[in-house]
């Protein structure tokens, strides 16, 4: 059924300038729900995303998803810390993904009511898109991630500068999405938000993957010293 | 300053008389204005979307170049255009030369770098802002330019507009080309050139009065129709 | 009201305006056009032959140039020697002398160099020179131009110094040069009475006959430019030969005073 899975990534390696941004990495990703990668700034969080989703450049070692190259990249998404607004009206910046696929506009915007309707923004539906709020911006940025039905999404920090509530409403969404069927792969600073989120946790350390376990492994006892102090809220380098 | 009094009366009765010449005179300026202008954004807006999402090895070499061709002096486009259109010149076989089509060319190529320099620039403001996500969704180049057009259609308006603006105002290229000629080729500025070489005052400033208000009649009725669209959607 | 102004503007678009059914273009000097004789002439000549002339207003230098690379189908103009030079070159089959208007000197009414008690052209620009007085030159290698050069040529003066000013431009910006540095200038008669910005300038000389001033219809060779419409300009020369024509010509006058003189061999 899955044209993505199993993922495996073998000594994956980017640099920028040179320096080694993120790698040498392995990595297998099947059935996990949501993944959720933490560590401290500049440990390679969003480098790892953007290069498995293939956004950035892989310098070293290999990255295999199930199907080739292209198939890969359409059934992912990626969402930003900083939701990018397309200048127009929230319907059609959810029904974009489907118009750009070739979808007939009056089948993209029925289908973009519907994901307007299940992230509560059917009220500003012919709104624009770039005056909503934070919250707002980023529940859309969401949808239009999955109204592509992806198999698999990356989000960056998605709730980084986000209220209480609207991180609530957001994590709803994903928890919804992952219980349809979708992959997660996200990443936060917000050591709550993994213990609700996560299924499996990847603690980044200077660009390498320094822990992977289970949610539940990784709270009940991290292996490394750093690992335990990041838990625990001291500064790691 | 007597003058400029004897011009402004009779600007207001040309135009309160419905002056048949000038009305004449001031919709062939706009049709040839008009026509060079949308040709130029036909050729302009592609070339500014395509500058602005792919990165070529000329690319800075091109954008340098359009930005230089923005003073490109109208005389010179006449000239050039003049003669390549002369029927000793290597169009000559067209037949061209003194036409309102010789005009409008030489004024596509004025307007053209300037439309293509000013969006390029807006258009390359937002390709940073939706760079991230177009490239991250797989979007076709093509599909990447129209993206970019279409979000952009109001400073893509106001380039336009300097198109226009630069284009409606023009006369050096236009008269060496168009040749001034009367029912033909003549229009608001070169009648201008000619009621002055006549040293008739009054008249060449009541035409220069209604040029102006013809060139801010457009930017007005532009920016009033994409202030309703703006009202009814933002 | 906003369908309305459509409507106009298509229809101005649309309508052709009340054109005669052929149309060929000729080169004329500024001097000629600005003397508002084709404002009679042309109406006439669509009325009688049904043929459009669509006019290219220039310099006799460029109108002969506009002839050499077959840009018109005739010029008019007023250069013997140019002309000449033109039919020689076998860039149009012949010269036809249709009428002369004449040269006048004009300047600042308070005449400073002392023009107007002169007994010819050259004396007067003998009178300029020996006062230093501002002198305005066409500079544009046009008719006028080639006529004042060669009146400087008579009076054995070569004007070179700062008092004269060659502006390179046509008949009526060179006047409004003159009339605004208040200087002298050679002008046509027509287009100085026709000038509407005189101010305090008047004619200060006119009469000598070194001052005449012929014109000649000259055919663009059709051997050479198989596009030119030979037919419509034999149509043309034959009126503007014609007793009609003469009629029109010697008939025209501005403040009474009549500007040109007909002078074309009867046709046959």
């Amino acid at each position: 059924m899955s044209a993505l899975f199993p993922l495996s990534v073998r000594g994956a390696t980017t640099r920028r300038r040179g320096k080694v941004l993120v790698g040498p990495v392995d990595l297998d990703l099947d059935t996990e729900g949501i993944t959720v990668v933490v560590g401290p700034n500049g440990a390679g969080k969003t480098s790892l995303m953007r290069l498995l989703h293939g956004t950035a450049r892989l310098h070293a070692g290999t990255i295999n998803w199930a199907c080739d190259v292209k198939t890969a990249r359409n059934a992912q998404a990626f969402v930003f810390q900083r939701p990018v607004m397309l200048r127009r009206s929230v319907w059609e910046n959810l029904a974009y993904p489907l118009v750009i696929r070739g979808v007939p506009r009056r089948e993209a915007k029925a289908r973009a009511l519907d994901w307007a309707k299940r992230v509560g923004l059917a009220g500003m539906f012919d709104r624009p898109a770039p005056v909503l709020s934070g919250g707002e911006q980023q529940k859309l940025a969401i949808a239009r991630a999955l109204i592509s039905e992806p198999e698999l999404i990356f989000l960056d920090e998605p709730c980084a500068s986000l209220e209480g509530r609207a991180t609530r409403e957001i994590e709803e969404i994903l928890m919804a999405a992952r219980d349809a069927g979708t992959r997660l792969l996200l990443s936060t600073h917000d050591m709550g938000q993994v213990r609700r989120l996560a299924d499996r946790v990847l603690f980044l350390l200077a660009g390498r993957v320094h822990e992977d376990a289970s949610a539940s492994e990784f709270f009940a006892g991290p292996n490394t010293r750093e690992a335990k102090a990041f838990v625990k809220g001291d500064i790691v380098e | 300053m007597v003058d400029l009094w004897e011009g402004l009366t009779q600007a207001f009765w040309l135009i309160v008389s419905l002056d048949a010449e000038l009305a004449e005179i001031a919709l062939r300026s706009l049709r040839i204005t008009f026509t060079a202008l949308a040709l130029a954004c036909l050729i302009a807006l592609p070339l500014a979307a395509l500058l602005a999402v792919r990165r070529f090895r000329l690319r800075r070499t091109v954008i340098a170049i359009m930005n230089a061709l923005m003073g490109l002096p109208p005389v010179v486009v006449g000239l050039v255009v003049y003669v390549l259109l002369s029927r000793s010149g290597p169009f000559g076989a067209l037949g061209l030369l003194f036409t309102p089509t010789a005009m409008i060319i030489a004024q596509m190529i004025v307007i053209v770098p300037l439309v293509a320099s000013i969006a390029q620039q807006s258009l390359r403001e937002l390709w940073h802002e939706y760079h991230d996500l177009l490239i991250s969704m797989n979007v076709s180049q093509g599909q990447k330019m129209r993206t970019l057009l279409w979000d952009a259609r109001r400073a893509l308006l106001t380039a336009a507009l300097a198109g226009f603006g630069r284009g409606i105002g023009e006369v050096g290229a236009i008269m060496i080309v168009g040749g001034n000629i009367d029912n033909v080729t003549r229009v608001l500025t070169t009648a201008i050139a000619l009621e002055t070489g006549k040293g008739e005052f009054a008249l060449a400033l009541a035409l220069g009065f209604v040029l102006i208000a013809l060139a801010i009649s457009v930017n007005l009725a532009i920016h009033w129709i994409s202030q309703t669209e703006r009202e009814g959607r933002w | 009201m906003i369908l309305r102004v459509v409507a106009v503007v298509i229809s101005a678009c649309l309508a052709p305006a009340l054109h005669a059914s052929e149309t060929m273009r000729m080169a004329v000097t500024t001097s000629f056009h600005n003397s508002g004789l084709a404002d009679v002439l042309l109406p006439r000549i669509a009325e009688d032959i049904d043929l459009e002339v669509q006019l290219l207003v220039v310099g006799t230098g460029q109108a002969l140039k506009l002839g050499e690379a077959g840009d018109v189908d005739a010029i008019l103009v007023h250069s013997r020697a140019a002309e000449e030079a033109f039919v020689a070159a076998g860039h149009g089959p012949r010269r036809t002398e249709i009428m002369y208007n004449d040269f006048v000197f004009v300047g600042p009414g308070e005449d400073t160099a002392g023009a107007s008690g002169a007994a010819s052209a050259t004396e007067v620009l003998q009178a300029i020179a020996g006062t230093e007085a501002l002198f305005v030159s066409r500079g544009d290698d046009s008719g006028t131009h080639k006529t004042e050069l060669s009146l400087w040529e008579d009076a054995g003066i070569a004007p070179e110094a700062a008092w004269y000013r060659a502006v390179g431009a046509g008949m009526g910006a060179a006047l409004n040069t003159a009339v605004g540095m208040g200087a002298y200038i050679l002008s046509d008669r027509a287009s100085w009475l026709n000038f509407g910005n005189k101010a305090e300038h008047e004619i200060v000389f006119s009469g000598d006959p070194v001052l005449f001033n012929q014109y000649a219809f000259l055919p663009v060779s059709a051997e050479r430019h198989p596009h030119v419409k030979a037919g419509a300009v034999e149509k043309l020369e034959a009126w503007l030969i014609s007793p009609t024509a003469a009629e029109l010509i010697n008939g025209y006058a501005i403040d009474g005073e009549q500007l040109f003189t007909f002078n074309a061999e009867p046709a046959g």
